[in-house]
């Protein structure tokens, strides 16, 4: 299988300045790969730095030290050193996130937030807002939100937004820290369903899922961090 | 493929006081980088440096000319330099009434930049105003009106219409948003937002209010004290700050 992803050696520890330079660290020496179609779960106990290693993937964190090759376009992009407009090319076309929370854009709706990262790679706006309905529909977003700015949905309706949001454009890579975290069961059953489909069609997911029914389901492998 | 813009060790001084200091970066067609930075931190300084109105004191600014690719602003001439403002620019101030001419309509406000790059035909000049205005979400009917008239919101809308109407490459904002009430100012960011996107402007934009750095810049430039401290990709700088001054900024915000 296709290596999609391959952290060598990476390292990150957090300098608080504002509070007297207190250094925590959060993994050192880690490695991982992950295969297209593979889900690999990052699991350990709260603050494994487990979070921290999704963030580092998305060029959300930047690590100390060590290489966290993504595979975009056919060649390798070191996140940990590509320049910004290279990693958010990466963002764009090769690697999705879904995040704990939802950033809600003042004025944008729901139906756009979802349809955006598909505009984005220039689908025409009807196409990417059918996907964009079709699995706000699958989460069971009623569609009389669907036209409304989510800042103003409850938390578990703006979670949902999100996943589909991260579905939307089938990046080949999918980033996903605790997903179904304030979901009820019916909708945790769709996430699971969601993840597998992605995986059948070859893309590389990382997770971190604090529900064991959905880490049993979706992964394929589990990466454990000691912390 | 070139940057649009290429900085190159700019420094400003004044006397013996600091504006900026130092300075380098590129900035690609497309990108909109943010400068943040507290009061004083020399960010107006860089930006009037960068959008040749202030002279540094050393180093050199390049713009990617169409004629012949990476040139100094600085050291081609005056006439070249205000065509380039003219043609390829747009500069959206804080305050609209710098950017704009109170004393004569909305319409030829954004008309006369048309006019300034050689359109000449009324009708049209008329038919793009008109179009720019309700872009910019202000009603036609309102095209033979006064900025006077308009509300501090409405102003700064009247002048992105001004600045983006003639299709520049690079426009640099200060302060977009200052001086606006919080729900006027979400609906020009998204409107800022928007247009930036649908036109693959590149853009530098100032600002010390870090939520819209977050909403319209790709990547971000921390200055302190003249100089730059810290830079990379925004939600990078924002969620994960390494130099001291950064965290203290970030950690500073008020929750609302």
């Amino acid at each position: 299988m296709t290596a999609m992803i391959r952290v060598e050696a990476l390292s990150k520890t957090y300098v608080l300045h504002t509070q007297g330079g207190v250094a925590i660290p959060a993994f050192a020496g880690a490695d991982l790969t992950v295969a297209a179609g593979d889900c690999v779960t990052l699991h350990g106990p709260s603050g494994a730095g487990k979070s921290t290693l999704l963030r580092c993937l998305y060029g959300n964190c930047k690590p100390d030290s060590g290489a966290i090759r993504v595979r975009h376009d056919g060649a390798h992009v070191d996140i940990a050193t590509a320049p910004p407009r290279v990693v958010l090319e990466v963002r764009k076309r090769t690697m999705g996130y879904v995040s704990q929370f939802l950033r809600a854009i003042p004025r944008v709706p729901a139906l756009d937030v979802v349809a955006e990262p598909l505009r984005a790679l220039g689908v025409p706006a009807e196409a990417a807002r059918g996907r964009a309905g079709e699995l706000l529909a699958r989460l069971r977003i009623p569609e009389r939100l669907w036209h409304l700015a989510p800042a103003t949905f409850s938390g578990g309706e703006q979670q949902r937004v999100n996943i589909a949001r991260g579905f939307a454009a089938r990046h080949p890579i999918l980033l996903l820290d605790e997903p179904t975290a304030s979901l009820d069961a019916g909708n945790r059953a769709v996430v699971i369903d969601l993840i597998g489909e992605a995986k059948a069609e070859g893309t590389a997911l990382v997770g971190v899922f604090h529900d064991d029914e959905v880490r049993e389901a979706v992964s394929t492998r589990i990466h454990t961090m000691q912390g | 493929m070139n940057p649009l813009l290429k900085v190159t060790g700019l420094t400003r001084m004044y006397g013996a006081r600091v504006g900026c200091k130092d300075v380098s970066f590129e900035l690609w067609p497309g990108e909109v980088m943010g400068i943040v930075g507290e009061s004083g931190s020399g960010k107006t300084t860089l930006l009037s440096c960068l959008s040749a109105r202030l002279e540094p004191t050393s180093g050199t600014v390049a713009y990617d000319t169409r004629e012949d690719g990476l040139t100094d602003i600085y050291a081609m001439g005056e006439p070249r330099r205000r065509m380039l403002m003219r043609t390829d620019w747009g500069i959206v101030h804080q305050n609209p009434r710098d950017g704009l001419r109170m004393g004569v309509s909305a319409g030829a406000n954004v008309g006369e930049r048309l006019m300034a790059v050689g359109a000449r035909h009324y009708g049209s000049i008329r038919a793009q105003a008109d179009e720019w205005l309700r872009k910019v979400e202000i009603d036609g009917e309102r095209i033979d009106d006064l900025p006077l008239t308009f509300s501090g919101g409405m102003l700064q809308r009247l002048q992105i219409a001004r600045n983006l109407v003639t299709h520049p490459r690079l426009v640099f904002m200060d302060e977009p948003t200052g001086g606006l009430d919080v729900s006027v100012q979400a609906r020009l960011l998204d409107l800022l937002r928007r247009l930036v996107t649908d036109l693959g402007l590149a853009a530098i934009v100032v600002t010390h209010d870090l939520a819209v750095a977050r909403l319209l810049a790709h990547r971000l430039m921390v200055m302190r004290r003249g100089e730059v401290v810290e830079s990379g990709l925004t939600d990078q700088v924002l969620d994960d700050p390494h130099h001291p001054y950064t965290q203290l900024l970030v950690s500073s915000v008020l929750q609302p």
